[in-house]
């Protein structure tokens, strides 16, 4: 007990609350690292899985593309990025750079699989008939397509951002600041107190991002198709290989 | 990086094979433990669901937030009760596989089809029987698919957990390729920890194809 008032004491404590190494100073490199990584992330997976998905050209791209992105651990993109930044910007190549490069090669892959597989899952016949009302190829992506593949896009977009946000604190490593630096200054001066307040500070900020993408998915989705409330939570076919969680 | 060092020393890996093998014996070391206690977690919790479906949904929800926690935080949260030391790598690392393999287990054993149940039972097959002998044999495939994926999501996490001091292939990538600006450490690293998800997810796929010889391949 007495160390959650200490912890709540940190929480308090007025040094936490100005100058550089500031809770409101950490918290907004954290914020600004994740969504700069995100919007850079989609901005280059939106339309890759979308043209992959649409044409169906390129499939194996993606295939590899989602495999990588499995195997790779996430504290693998940021160790890589970190020489490659470094080695084309030298010293300016420390901090932001490093952890934003890493940042947004973790975001590609689960938009790439989920947007290309929610697109392919588009029943053919409904392509059909769009094309068939005379619907430029355009338009059938962006008015029957997208809109029927919206759950499983945006359930990619939700993974990549769970992720972005979940690994912005190992950016510290690399000199990225966000609320990482608290635990592994922690972690460095065995300051349980600090290394504790940030990490619930960084699982609620993960938490927060999870639940506001869960809450924009089921706004997004057009009402006639969304699943009815009683239909089981399993589906096996998903369930049984791998990515069952991005759904 | 250092001004002047090569990007990558094929020689660096050479002379260091043995410090290697000793980051990929630990490495697997801690997943293994994970995995393992994972699966015994899970596997009762699925037999919970079993019996009474209505645990299932609580189940899920609890271990789906475990999962939302960050790896970084979920390692160092439990410092001030154990401290720095495995358990408190593996309590996290266990956490992380079960949403994974509950949901697995629970979905192979509620494929299999009620005809085959009626019969079983129809046979004479007590409760038990018909769990072990029917409905695990046939959920298998679904249940090493849940396998494959904790693993190889467990061998990337424990790369994490050098954060901690338990050593494995994160330290080549951080200790070593971070921290002492040495980037053939970290690419060896990462590659490393790719060839060992391979292989342990290669090897529990033959595992999977030895002991369901009547199945066709049918995962992804």
């Amino acid at each position: 007990m007495e160390f959650f008032g200490e912890v709540l004491a940190w929480y308090g404590d007025p040094a936490n609350w100005t100058g550089n190494d500031s809770i409101p100073v950490r918290l907004w490199e954290h914020l600004s690292l994740s969504v700069a990584s995100l919007l850079a992330g989609l901005a280059i997976a939106l339309p890759i899985g979308l043209y992959i998905g649409h044409t169906g050209r390129g499939a194996r791209l993606a295939v590899a593309v989602s495999n990588i992105g499995r195997a790779v651990p996430s504290l693998g993109w940021l160790g890589i990025a970190y020489p490659i930044s470094t080695g084309l910007f030298h010293r300016g190549g420390i901090g932001f750079l490093p952890a934003f490069i890493g940042l947004v090669a973790l975001a590609i892959p689960p938009v790439v699989t989920n947007t290309y597989t929610g697109l392919r899952e588009v029943d053919a016949d409904l392509r059909e008939t769009a094309r068939g009302m005379g619907m430029r190829e355009f338009q059938v992506l962006t008015q029957v397509e997208v809109p029927v593949a919206l759950t499983v896009i945006l359930a990619g977009i939700r993974v990549s951002a769970v992720a972005v946000v979940a690994t912005a604190p190992l950016a510290a490593l690399v000199g990225g600041g966000t609320l990482g630096s608290y635990i592994l200054e922690g972690l460095a001066l065995s300051d349980e107190v600090r290394v504790f307040a940030a990490a619930v500070l960084v699982a609620l900020l993960a938490i927060l991002t999870e639940l506001g993408f869960a809450w924009l998915q089921r706004r997004a989705v057009s009402p006639g198709l969304a699943r009815p409330k009683d239909q089981p939570f399993a589906e096996p076919a998903q369930a049984a290989g791998p990515g069952a969680l991005a759904s | 990086m250092i001004e002047g060092q090569p990007f990558f020393r094929i020689d660096w890996v050479i002379d260091n094979l043995d410090v290697l093998s000793r980051r990929v014996g630990e490495h697997l070391l801690v997943t293994v433990i994970a995995v393992v206690v994972g699966f015994v977690i899970s596997f009762a919790l699925a037999l919970l669901v079993r019996r009474y479906p209505r645990v299932y949904g609580p189940i899920l929800a609890i271990s789906g937030i475990l999962y939302a926690i960050p790896s970084i935080a979920l390692f160092v949260l439990f410092i001030p009760i154990t401290g720095l030391s495995l358990l408190t790598a593996e309590i996290a690392l266990v956490s992380y596989t079960l949403v994974i393999l509950v949901r697995n287990i629970v979905t192979g054993l509620r494929g299999v089809p009620a005809e085959v149940i009626e019969a079983a039972t129809g046979m004479g097959y007590t409760d038990g029987q018909r769990l072990w002998r029917v409905e695990l044999p046939i959920a298998l495939p679904i249940i090493v698919a849940g396998l494959r994926i904790a693993t190889v999501t467990t061998i990337g996490l424990v790369t994490i957990a050098t954060l901690i001091g338990m050593g494995g292939l994160g330290y080549l990538i951080v200790n070593i390729g971070v921290q002492r600006r040495f980037p053939t450490a970290t690419i060896t690293g990462v590659v490393v920890v790719v060839l060992l998800s391979t292989l342990v997810d290669l090897a529990l796929l033959a595992l999977q194809r030895r002991l369901t010889p009547w199945a066709k391949a049918r995962e992804a």
